[in-house]
This record gives C-alpha cells, sequence and structure tokens, in this order.
C-alpha cells in the first residue's frame, strides 16, 4: 500500500480515518513519531494529522479545574497564566522537558504518549521485546542506567520518558478520548501500562483512539506543588530520576499528599505506599523519609542502577521538605 | 505519495511539490534552497536546523513540510533589513559568538525565540517566580539556549551576543 497523508478535518473525522487501518498513526508535533519513522522504529502507511484539529485551547472549568486540549503546545501550556499561578508543578516539569523549539512544537498528546528511551529499543540491531515481541530484552544484563527500579518484568525494564505525564499523575488528571465507539475518560495514572509479559503495549489506548484533552481538578486552596528532576547534564537531557509533588499541610499536620515519580517505571509511578504514611502525619523530615522508604521498600533495583534508590528517596525528601517550609 | 504545499520563507512565495514524508528541513535545503538551517542531527537534538515559524523558535528536523502548508518560515537569511544585520545578529559578530559557523543559523534563530519569548514574561525551568517578570541573567540564557548545540564550543560568547541581544 503506498504512503498516505491526510488531515483530520476534525476530531470525529480523525477516528474514523485511523479506524481500521492497522498501519496508521497521528501525527501532531511530529517530534517522536517523525523521528521513529528516520530510525525505523516505527512504518505506518496512513498518517492522519490532527496538528490543527480545534483542540489547541486550555480552558477554565465551572468547578476550577482546567482543560488542556491535546494539540496545546507544550510551550503554550507552560507559559499559561493559569498552570504558573496554580500548578507549578505542571509548569516545571513541562519547561525540564526537550528544548524551547522542540517545546514549540510538540503536542500535550504526543508527550503523553512518547515511547521509551531505552537505547536498545532505539536500535533496531538489538533484541526488544518492545520492538519485537518474543526476541527478549537486551537491556537486562546490559547497560541500565536509565531504566526502572518500579514494576518492571523479566520481559522488558524501561521507563516512561515523559515528565509532564509525571506531573500530570501527581495531579490526578483525567485523559478524554474519543474512539471508534464514542467517548471515555481514563484516569492518567491507568492510561500507561506496567510491562508484564506485553512491553509492546505501552498504553491501554488502541491506535484508533484519539486524546482530544487532559482536565486537571481544582487544587484545594493551600496546596503546594512541585517538581524536581535529576538528569546527568544541567539541560536538554532525559530525567534519571525525577518527582512531582502536590502536598497541602495545615497545622503542622499533612492533609493532602500526592506524589508521583518519573525516570524508575514504565508508567509515572503513582507513590500511594508514600502518600498513606504521610496522610494524617506530622510534616516532618523523619516522616518524609520513612514514606518513601515505604515505597522505595518495593524496589528492585538492576545492575547498572542502583543508585537510584538512594537518589529517588534524596530527592522526594528534599521537594517534601521544600513545599512544607514554604509559607506562601 | 506527494503533497502540493505553499510557504512564505523569508519574505518569499515558494509554491512546491514534496513526498509527503519529506522533513521541512529537507524541503527548504533540498526543495528550494533556503540552505541557512543546517542539519546537525536530523533528530532534534542540536538545533542547527532551527528557524521561525510564524515568528516562533522550531527545529524543522522532525516535522514534515505538508503539516506547514501556509506557515510563514524566517530562516537566519531571512533576519536582515535590507543590508543591516537584525541586532542579534549584530550581537554574533560583535562578540565573536561563532567558530565554523554550522550552528550559527540556528542559534541565531533560537536566540530571537529566547528575546521574544522573554519579553512577553514566559518563564523558563531556572526561573525562580513563575509568575514574575523575566530577567535574562546569564543562567537564564544558558538554560533557554540548552537545545542549541556548538560543536566549536563559542558557548561563552553566545551567551554574551544573547546578553547584547536582550538590550
Ligand atoms: C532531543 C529531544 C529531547 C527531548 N527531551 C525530553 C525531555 O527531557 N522530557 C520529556 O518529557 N520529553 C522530551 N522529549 C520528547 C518530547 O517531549 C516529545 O517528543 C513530544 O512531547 C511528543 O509530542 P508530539 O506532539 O511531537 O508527538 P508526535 O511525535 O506527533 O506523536 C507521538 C505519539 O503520540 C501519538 N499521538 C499524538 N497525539 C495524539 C493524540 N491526540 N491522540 C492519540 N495519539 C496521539 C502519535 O501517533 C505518536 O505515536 C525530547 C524530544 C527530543 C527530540
Ligand atoms: S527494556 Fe524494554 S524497551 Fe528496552 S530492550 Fe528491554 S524490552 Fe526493549
Ligand atoms: S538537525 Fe534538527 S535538531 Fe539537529
Ligand atoms: S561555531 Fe562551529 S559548531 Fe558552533
Amino acid at each position: 500500500m503506498p504512503f498516505d497523508y491526510r488531515r483530520a478535518p476534525d476530531p470525529e473525522g480523525a477516528v474514523a480515518a485511523a479506524t481500521g487501518w492497522p498501519g496508521v498513526a497521528f501525527l501532531a508535533g511530529g517530534t517522536n513519531l517523525v523521528d521513529h519513522m528516520k530510525l525505523g522504529l516505527a512504518a505506518p502507511d496512513v498518517l492522519v494529522d490532527i496538528s490543527r484539529l480545534p483542540l489547541d485551547t486550555v480552558a477554565e472549568l465551572p468547578d476550577g479545574g482546567l482543560r488542556i486540549g491535546a494539540t496545546v503546545r507544550n510551550a503554550d501550556l507552560a507559559a499559561h497564566p493559569v498552570v504558573r499561578r496554580d500548578y507549578p508543578v505542571l509548569a516545571r516539569a513541562l519547561l525540564s522537558g526537550a528544548s524551547g523549539q522542540i517545546r514549540n512544537l510538540a503536542t500535550t498528546g504526543g508527550n503523553l504518549l512518547q515511547r521509551t528511551r531505552c537505547v536498545y529499543f532505539q536500535d533496531l540491531t538489538t533484541p526488544c521485546n518492545k520492538r519485537e515481541p518474543g526476541t527478549g530484552c537486551s537491556a537486562i544484563g546490559g547497560y541500565t542506567r536509565h531504566h526502572a527500579i518500579l514494576g518492571a518484568s523479566a520481559h522488558c525494564v524501561a521507563t516512561h520518558p515523559s515528565d509532564m505525564a509525571v506531573a500530570m499523575a501527581a495531579l490526578d488528571a483525567q485523559v478524554a478520548v474519543l474512539g471508534p465507539a464514542g467517548r471515555r475518560v481514563v484516569p492518567l495514572v491507568e492510561l500507561h501500562r506496567l510491562p508484564g509479559e506485553e512491553p509492546h503495549r505501552d498504553t491501554v489506548l488502541s491506535p484508533s483512539d484519539l486524546i482530544t484533552s487532559v482536565d486537571l481538578p481544582p487544587l484545594p486552596p493551600g496546596t503546594r506543588s512541585q517538581y524536581r528532576k535529576v538528569r546527568d547534564r544541567a539541560s536538554f537531557a532525559f530525567a534519571l530520576v525525577s518527582v512531582a509533588a502536590v502536598l497541602r499541610v495545615e497545622d503542622g499536620v499533612v492533609r493532602d499528599a500526592r506524589i508521583a515519580l518519573g525516570g524508575v517505571a514504565h508508567k509515572p509511578w503513582r507513590a500511594r505506599r508514600a502518600e498513606d504514611v504521610l496522610l494524617g502525619s506530622p510534616a516532618d523530615e523523619e516522616v518524609f523519609r520513612r514514606a518513601i522508604d515505604a515505597e522505595l521498600a518495593g524496589a528492585a533495583p538492576l545492575e547498572g542502577n542502583g543508585f537510584k534508590v538512594p537518589l529517588t528517596r534524596n530527592l522526594a525528601v528534599s521537594a517534601l521538605r521544600e513545599l512544607s517550609r514554604e509559607e506562601r | 505519495m506527494d503533497g502540493e504545499i505553499e510557504l512564505r520563507v523569508d519574505g518569499r512565495r515558494r509554491r512546491l511539490r514534496v513526498d509527503t514524508r519529506t522533513t521541512l528541513l529537507d524541503a527548504l535545503r533540498d526543495g528550494i534552497g533556503a540552505n541557512a538551517p543546517k542539519k546537525g542531527c536530523d533528530h532534534g537534538q542540536c538545533g542547527a536546523c532551527t528557524v521561525l515559524l510564524d515568528g516562533r523558535r522550531a527545529i524543522t528536523c522532525l516535522t514534515f513540510a505538508v503539516a506547514h502548508d501556509g506557515t510563514e518560515v524566517t530562516t537566519a537569511e531571512g533576519l536582515a533589513d535590507g543590508e543591516r544585520l537584525h541586532p542579534v545578529q549584530e550581537a554574533f559578530l560583535e562578540r565573536d559568538a561563532l567558530q565554523c559557523g554550522f550552528c550559527t543559523p540556528g542559534q541565531v534563530c533560537s536566540a530571537i525565540g529566547v528575546l521574544d519569548e522573554a519579553a512577553a514574561g514566559h518563564p523558563s525551568v531556572v526561573t525562580e517566580d513563575l509568575t514574575g517578570p523575566v530577567e535574562l541573567t546569564d543562567d537564564e540564557i544558558r538554560e533557554r539556549m540548552s537545545g542549541n548545540l556548538c560543536r566549536c564550543g563559542a558557548y561563552v560568547a553566545i551567551v554574551d551576543a544573547v546578553r547584547d541581544g536582550a538590550r
């Protein structure tokens, strides 16, 4: 079949154009998909260009939350006055990703669905269960500096590379999806999968499912949030480890705590065990340490990434300490 | 499959026929001979292919030309006003902010984007107060220009040039 490019007239038209074609892909900013086409990782025979769909606005919702269109550019979202004021964790996560000239192209939907940067996945000459199911995982026993310490399987130890998604996981974002069977809402923390026995499936979506928007619920007054990222160079690099933290402390007691970890798993990792320890406890360093240790008790580092355990602990404790101190 | 597109490149209307899998970078360089944007890595990692799309800085190697039908493209070549260089170009010359010059067209377009974004009050990840006005300190310039690599290592002078350009 010859290669085909179509521009979708509207979201329904995009889904219709994508339905029934196994080799179809939506094209948004292209910064991941075009790269993958060049590398030979993706070979769609139909591209449905969604970059001009009218999904490029950020709107305040009646309940005080925010609706972010799927084609809003990462740069525009980070610069949005409400995001900067009310969701600093999201603004900072976006601004810590890629470069200014990439963020001007990259979209909300594309950022969520970008694929792992596992070097073996990107190298056609090495076996990889994600790229070619059943061929094996080259990372296990190989170079694992960037790989998972939580929730991995014997089939794949890759990490999800997005910074934005980690912030959205901590914010309890809800993803609106339009598919051949209609509309549905997927909580962001359930969008990405753990690898299990099917590492080739990154998310719960099918190829003809279109993300139309992402909703952020409002944060109660007094809530503060922060994003911290550690990488191999000061800028323009993916996270080794990152932490998105949302915290509300009243009279020294933690009333709300939502923590998501990046660079540690196949999906943005919501640290529920840590949150359970924090809720209702005094907001002090000892509690922060105990909380994150409870989460990391389940960590299974590989030969080359044991450093991620203490790094995650220190980063999370420092983010929580900063949030509990600041009085604004 | 081919597609017919129209771009406005450095002030001139250009119609061209491209294979729909042609990147904007290849369409500019090979399709219409606009050779200011350079192909460094072809994977989004170096910034040499940076231009202004409808006034905003963007890489051109990871995006297809067909997706930009109707867009106004400004390359480093189209920045000058006749014989008068753009102030950022002047600053690069003045500060000797290049050696081989391969990265320079991308650096200059990116720098113009940085100045516009800062003037609009857009924060960077190193901006302390996300809601306040932006002051282009050297740390800010380094962070905001981090998408442009320079093999010759002219970074120190590039920071000087961008700082001058901000005046
Ligand atoms: C050099 C470089 C450095 C980077 N550094 C970072 C970093 O530090 N942190 C970080 O988080 N990211 C980083 N990125 C990744 C970047 O954020 C992503 O490439 C970008 O967000 C993808 O968005 P896009 O719109 O370009 O997606 P595209 O490339 O257009 O699409 C990506 C995938 O999503 C699908 N898709 C897109 N939109 C939708 C939709 N609405 N519904 C359903 N499917 C959709 C596409 O079919 C495709 O499979 C980097 C990228 C590069 C090239
Ligand atoms: S970690 Fe996953 S993506 Fe990387 S080589 Fe193994 S199977 Fe492939
Ligand atoms: S050639 Fe486009 S970023 Fe390197
Ligand atoms: S001047 Fe040679 S690469 Fe920058």
